[in-house]
């Protein structure tokens, strides 16, 4: 890692570069399995790359790999010390120059995924790396997950309630996740899906894709 | 004191420190550190041996920013007379820090080659094409031919055999640089970022004391602090330390750092009399043989919570 | 005591090399063991405290020696610190092996070892040195060794600085740990990655060259654990630093 790149920093208005996604939420949600859902739906189309803040070594970046969804080499690994909230909230660093490295390597990207590592409910992405972000819960951890709320539950660019499939096995119900969700996050989406069974995660994608689309929008390259 | 210097240290300035250990992750899985004695063992060798060395490199980067000579649109000073075979210039006034070492820190200078040495040197410089190399992991050659911040970056290379080590230090040097351009703006972290794209930790480090306002000394104290800062707080995580316990130990460590800063800045500052010709081959050289070989076992084990 | 030895060798018409010089000063004692190979026979005790040895070793170009030593160098202690000063210079496409046997710091001694070598382009070298932390069951006195290996042009290849005699130090497990020698051989060659094993790492340098860095429980322990190192360079490294190294820039060109 570690690319030529130094002046990427002095354009914070964004102009010129991809939109940068960051994907949150708790361990097993399946934040890995949803970032290689839209990779695989929406790699044909656009030009992406993936970070990814495993707690462990690369372990998700290896997923990535195998799964065969991106070039191997459009995933970056960034590791975390143990602190996978502070590696996308405080001390974003390690993180931007990953994204910047694949925007040097492959640019210019359409997209650039930020994964992070499994954590908890507070857990968010800075302003200074994520453009976007996507919190991740499923519905085996309990249909009062979104109720008690947390920031990422609530100020999520979209919220994605993974795992739909099992929510009668662990008796979930899913329209008290849905009014919780919507009492705390007021107009802002939330989407139900089973990444088992719509390997694509089409309506997610589809969602990724609109905001990808107004961000070129808003952000093209003033005058290059 | 500079009060940049609380900023610059500071364990949540946002340039990527946290997530590395400094070997500390390696010493913990190896048995060696497993408690607050066994960790006050290996942050004594870390800071007086890679802590002062770093600490030295620092310093010699922070004089180099304070001086003009370090614009590189100036030409080449060309060398004087003698210039290349000037005395060794011992330093061995700060020898209080480490009484009982061997020998003492007194800098050898490395037999001179000759005149010719410090001419090629000045006009050809590294010559080296240096993205292809920055892109592959940014171990190597440092950047533009001839530039003073080329020439100090390559001692820090020759200082430092292992290449887990470069990549971490100049992944840090990097991303202290691009954060200290933005929170403190200045012409001579540019000009580093320009010919160096990727630097070593303490060229970034010692740029940025400067441009912040802090003295070479104040520099030397940074570069010490992180060398014991970063791998105390990754013990605390790692081992569930108390915390106040390693604190209570980096406290311990203050007349330590103090001696560490002053005899790097001692040295960096003996070599750099004449800064037309900086003899940065009379900077100490320390290893550390155990941390390099943490440093090499961590880049290969399979299971990694820090970056270094 | 004061001495300065010196070992060249040169040239012969028909291309092979000669020892051209070899001026013995005890305790600093040589002997032509070979075509190329010349040993330092210890002839007096020492060093000692107060002792200024210097060796002077000149492979003139294209030419080779190996420089041995026939038994390990025991520093001892005496009037002030003893001195080692081994300055060499590799010619232009020249081979040296310099290998001698350990140096034992033995209780009290107060030592330093200085080393400059010289590349010239095309050199191929193999530098190794050993120190033991005292005989025995013996705590050793101090050591300062400082090696440096530039280029001809004086830009550095590798530069490194050993300090031994501060227990606190030496038996942090960020130094030597529980290790009682340290080791390294720089050869020239390039290893193509980096390895580790049991104490020892063979560390491809930034520009060109390699280090074997170890650290042994015993001398016997510290040999092994290098020439593992050095086998695995030879094996699997770059051997066409004649070439320039790794990537032709900026290596012994």
């Amino acid at each position: 890692m570690g690319a030529n790149h130094d002046d990427h920093h002095h354009a914070p208005d964004g102009r010129g570069r991809a939109l940068r996604l960051g994907v949150g939420g708790p361990v097993g949600s399946g934040k890995t399995a949803l970032v290689a859902a839209l990779c695989r739906t929406l790699g044909t189309s656009l030009s992406l790359g993936v970070v990814t803040n495993d707690i462990y070594t690369t372990e998700d970046a290896d997923f990535l790999r195998r799964a065969g969804v991106l070039d191997p080499e459009r995933i970056l690994a960034v590791e975390t010390g143990c602190c996978p909230h502070t590696a996308i909230r405080d001390d974003i660093a390690a993180n931007l120059d990953a994204v910047e490295t694949l925007e040097h390597r492959f640019g210019p990207l359409d997209l650039v995924i930020v994964e992070s590592g499994g954590d908890n409910l507070t857990a968010t992405f800075s302003r200074g790396l994520a453009d976007a972000q996507i919190f991740v819960l499923d519905v085996s951890g309990g249909d009062k997950v979104p109720r008690k709320g947390g920031p990422g539950v609530t100020t999520a660019d979209l919220l994605v309630i993974n795992k739909t499939d099992l929510a009668s096995m662990v008796g979930a119900d899913l329209s008290v996740m849905d009014r919780d969700a919507a009492k705390v996050r007021g107009d802002r989406p939330v989407l139900f899906t089973s990444i088992r069974q719509d390997p694509s995660a089409a309506t997610v994608a589809a969602w990724v894709s609109e905001q990808v689309t107004a961000w070129s929008h808003a952000h093209a390259s003033a005058v290059s | 004191m500079n009060a940049a210097l609380l900023l610059l240290t500071d364990s949540r300035l946002p340039a990527g420190g946290h997530a590395h250990s400094g070997g500390t992750e390696r010493a913990i899985a190896s048995g060696a550190v497993h408690d607050v004695p066994s960790l006050a063992r290996f942050l004594r060798g870390r800071l007086h041996v890679a802590g002062t060395l770093s600490a030295a490199l620092t310093a010699a980067a922070a004089l180099q920013a304070a001086h003009p000579a370090a614009d590189p649109t100036r030409p080449p000073a060309a060398p004087r007379p003698g210039s290349a075979t000037p005395a060794a210039t011992p330093v061995l006034a700060a020898r209080g820090v480490r009484p009982d070492a061997g020998g003492g820190a007194a800098l050898e200078q490395p037999q001179p080659i000759g005149d010719a040495a410090a001419e090629s040197k000045a006009v050809a410089g590294g010559g080296a094409a240096p993205e292809a190399r920055h892109i592959t992991g940014g171990a190597g050659w440092g950047g533009a031919a001839g530039s003073p911040w080329a020439r100090l970056d390559e001692e820090v290379d020759a200082r430092t055999a292992s290449p887990a080590q470069r990549d971490a230090s100049r992944t840090q040097g990097r991303l202290l640089l691009r954060v200290a351009r933005r929170v403190w703006p200045s012409e001579v972290l540019d000009e580093l970022a320009r010919d160096v794209p990727n630097p070593h930790h303490p060229l970034a480090l010692g740029v940025a004391a400067h441009a912040a306002g802090a003295t070479p000394e104040e520099a030397a104290m940074a570069a010490a602090y992180h060398a014991i800062s970063g791998p105390a707080t990754a013990a605390v995580r790692l081992l569930g330390l108390d915390p106040v316990a390693v604190h209570a130990l980096l406290a311990d460590f203050a007349p330590d750092l103090a001696a560490v800063a002053a005899e790097a800045c001692l040295a960096a500052t003996s070599a750099f009399t004449d800064p037309a010709v900086p003899r940065w081959e009379a900077l100490p050289a320390y290893s550390a043989p155990a941390l390099d070989l943490l440093a090499e076992q961590h880049m290969q084990a399979e299971v990694r919570l820090f970056v270094s | 005591m004061r001495a300065r030895a010196a070992v060249a060798t040169g040239l012969s018409s028909d291309g092979r090399t000669v020892v051209s010089r070899m001026a013995s000063a005890p305790p600093l004692t040589l002997r032509q063991t070979g075509p190329c190979a010349v040993h330092l026979i210890s002839t007096a005790a020492g060093p000692l405290g107060g002792d200024r040895l210097a060796l002077d070793v000149d492979v003139a170009a294209r030419t080779t020696l190996e420089l041995g030593s026939v038994a390990s160098t025991l520093v001892l202690p005496g009037e002030g610190e003893s001195e080692l000063l081994v300055t060499a210079r590799v010619g232009a496409g020249a081979t040296l092996r310099f290998a001698p046997e350990p140096t034992v710091l033995a209780a009290g001694c107060d030592h330093r070892l200085i080393v400059r070598l010289a590349l010239e382009p095309d050199a191929t070298v193999l530098w190794r040195e050993e120190i033991v932390f005292g005989r025995y069951g013996e705590e050793p006195g101090r050591c300062h060794a400082r090696f440096d290996a530039t280029f001809g042009d004086g830009r550095p290849l590798l530069r490194q600085e050993f300090t031994v005699g501060d227990r606190a130090l030496d038996t942090s497990p960020a130094v030597y740990g529980t290790a009682r020698c340290v080791g390294t051989t720089f050869l020239t060659a390039t290893a193509k990655e980096p390895l580790v094993a049991d104490g020892v790492a063979v560390l491809p340098l930034a520009v060109s060259g390699t280090l074997v860095s170890a650290l042994g429980g015993d001398a016997v322990e510290l040999r092994s654990r290098l020439e593992w190192g050095e086998r695995a360079v030879s094996v699997g490294g770059d051997d066409s630093v004649a070439d320039g190294g790794r990537g032709r820039e900026p290596g012994i060109q």
